[in-house]
């Protein structure tokens, strides 16, 4: 099997690499099993990440990040999929990557310290909420209401599918503070001890077992104004900037599961024996194997040429939307062909192409169906 | 306190299945071999940062140089690895071919290494994963005529290694020793439990995390982006006035019996011993 990179990769993303690779083997790889059978991982997991430089990646040293930029991000990602063998780990202990970024960009100096600071440092946990029970991608048509009182908001809504939500000590929360449509958007850092802020259930998904998911209710929560990120009603552009390093980052994961299936199947053909031989002895075995790392091999390719444009300021939402569709499409083939190469034990719990096969399911759903992407690549095309 | 920390590049034991002799059965081939910071190495870098640092603040307070003979042209990731997690400078030494490379030859190189760097103490691993000889430090104190203490397993100075206790776990129990700078230590696994350094300046209630199955501390982006702007100085064997000369001849190399892979099942004791009587031949 041969080690494919990135085309972006520099000498320290290599180094980046070893590095996260001993702390996914190390910390992860040996209780994932049993962290994704208990459905949480332990919460001083953050501060082990944080230690070990994951938290931080991305971040500015000057929050307490480590520096670097989405590209760190995405091959640290990587192997921690590949290594510790636990997506919904992987995905728990990643939420501040989506919940942050508005906070960094629009926030003031004093919120990013309250807020950004003690995240990246492993002491708090941070979620996303922009979805809600009666609405996902049309984030125009929110109805979690927020009316301001004075020096405080009074939200009431609820929100869904929120990563991390049962334990988040605060949720970058999307709220109507205007009128109808996106230009009555605002965000507002909801903190999980504000009266009126529950957790409605924790929800039981078909993969990404290991990240808990969950249901939030606003009843009259008074959330102070200071925890306003940017201008009110300007929410919207600041959620939608989210959603192209969002993608990029799910198009990642879905290369590095596919990978990490891939791999798993490699091995276990080379091992498993029928009619006399190994499974790699048949021609179907060896060709199918082929045809999926050719399919990683493509998606790897579309995943990170987007990731070098993006960087190099070129922001393409339809590519995006593109290496999006690519990677998941790789991916649910990938992981669908290793359980059907692993046979009986590909159906089995305790084998790790089983798990994969749930966890890829998710990423033609989560962050942007994938008809949502067409939607947004018919745009860019200007059809 | 200046330590210097010699750190040698090995195969990766974690996949020390993929070494292969070569036609004639004299050499082990590195075709295809990832290489690894040697294992042991780890430990004694470790061990050399926390006798630096003041690890409540984690502020350095000492200097760490690392040095490593690569064969060819002087491989440096493995030095850049070491700077990543807190080493100040690095020494590459270009030198021949890895059985070029004994032990004599590295004692004597590293003694000319010490010679220009002047080093209060010299912390290495105690045996290189690939060799296993053990015994490069003992000939580097002898050559310096340095005292020498071998699988340290506990290092506390509180004088900034103008004096050490140290402590050696052996069959018999404990050793402690007391010892006078400039010293070679070669070091334990045990060097890495939490409380093993102490160094007078870190506070002697500060935890060490425990660092698992890790064989020293990981690296941030931020200080691998730091690491490569710290300095590494080539020093060539005309430099340090070594010439190669192998005291040892290697005769030949086996690799160890395949498996099969194949299992057999048996139904009751009896047949399995007779198996292993008759088939096995190992009883």
């Amino acid at each position: 099997m041969k080690q494919r990179r990135y085309l972006f990769e520099q000498d320290e993303h290599a180094q980046l690499r070893a590095e996260m690779r001993k702390f996914a083997r190390n910390a992860i790889a040996p209780h994932a099993h049993e962290w994704e059978e208990a459905g949480i991982f332990p919460r001083a997991l953050y501060a082990e990440a944080a230690e070990a430089g994951m938290l931080g990646l991305g971040y500015p040293e000057a929050l307490g990040g480590s520096g670097g930029d989405f590209s760190h991000v995405l091959v640290a990602a990587e192997e921690i999929v590949l290594e510790g063998k636990s997506v919904g780990t992987c995905v728990g202990l990643g939420s501040h990557g989506i919940a942050l970024p508005p906070i960094v960009n629009f926030g003031s100096d004093a919120q990013k310290e309250r807020f950004v600071r003690p995240v990246l440092e492993g002491k708090k946990i941070a979620a996303l909420g922009i979805t809600e029970p009666g609405g996902g991608s049309d984030v125009a048509g929110l109805r979690t209401k927020a009316v301001r009182d004075g020096d405080h908001y009074v939200v009431n809504g609820s929100k869904t599918f929120i990563t991390s939500g049962t334990r988040a000590d605060f949720v970058t929360t999307a709220v109507r503070t205007g009128g109808e449509g996106h230009g009555g958007i605002s965000l507002l850092v909801i903190e999980a001890d504000t009266p009126g802020f529950s957790v409605g259930k924790k929800l039981a998904k078909t993969g990404w077992w290991a990240s808990d998911t969950a249901e939030l209710v606003f009843e009259d929560c008074r959330v102070p104004v200071a925890n306003l990120i940017g201008q009110e009603n300007a929410g919207f552009v600041a959620i939608m900037m989210n959603f192209v390093s969002e993608r990029l980052m799910l198009a990642a994961q879905c290369v590095a599961i596919a990978e990490l299936a891939y791999r798993e199947t490699v091995a276990y053909a080379r091992e498993r024996r029928a009619f006399g031989k190994t499974l790699t002895g048949f021609q179907v075995t060896r060709h199918k194997l082929a045809e999926m790392s050719t399919r990683i091999a493509a998606a790897r390719a579309l995943t990170g040429e987007c990731v070098a444009r993006s960087l190099a300021g070129e922001n393409d939402a339809g590519l995006a939307a593109m290496a999006k569709n690519t990677a998941t499409d790789a991916c649910s083939w990938v992981c669908d062909q290793a359980v059907q190469i692993h046979g009986g034990y590909g159906y089995m719990r305790e084998y790790v192409v089983e798990r994969l096969y749930r966890d890829a399911r998710l990423y033609p759903i989560g962050g942007g169906t994938r008809e949502i992407m067409n939607e947004i690549i018919a745009k860019t095309e200007s059809y | 306190m200046k330590i210097l920390v010699p750190i040698k590049r090995v195969a990766d034991p974690a996949n020390a299945n993929k070494v292969k002799v070569d036609d004639d059965a004299t050499k082990v081939t590195s075709e295809g071999l990832e290489w690894v910071m040697n294992p042991f190495d780890e430990w004694s870098l470790e061990a050399a940062l926390r006798l630096t640092e003041n690890a409540a603040e984690k502020a350095r307070v000492g200097e760490i140089v690392v040095v490593s003979i690569t064969p060819g042209e002087g491989d440096t990731d493995h030095i850049r690895e070491a700077l990543g997690k807190g080493a100040e400078r690095g020494i590459v030494v270009p030198a021949g071919t890895d059985e070029q490379l004994d032990a004599s030859v590295v004692a004597k190189i590293l003694a000319a290494v010490v010679k220009k760097e002047e080093p209060d103490v010299v912390l290495m691993g105690k045996q290189a994963a690939d060799g296993d000889s053990a015994v490069a430090g003992t000939k580097l104190a002898e050559l310096l005529e340095w005292p020498v203490v071998n699988y340290a397993t506990n290092i506390a100075t509180s004088d900034e290694g103008k004096t050490f206790e140290v402590k050696r776990e052996l069959d018999i129990g404990v050793q402690t020793l007391k010892v006078e700078g400039p010293v070679v230590f070669t070091s334990s696994d045990r060097i890495l439990r939490p409380d093993s350094i102490k160094n007078g300046v870190t506070p002697d209630d500060f935890e060490y995390a425990d660092l698992g199955d890790l064989n020293s501390r990981l690296s941030n982006l931020k200080n691998i982006m730091a690491a490569r702007k710290k300095p590494i100085d080539t020093m060539t064997l005309d430099d340090l006035g070594v010439e190669l000369g192998v005291g040892t001849e290697y005769v030949k190399f086996t690799l160890p019996q395949g498996r099969s892979g194949s299992a057999e099942f048996v139904e009751t004791v009896d047949e399995l011993v007779q198996k292993l009587q008759t088939e096995a031949k190992v009883l």
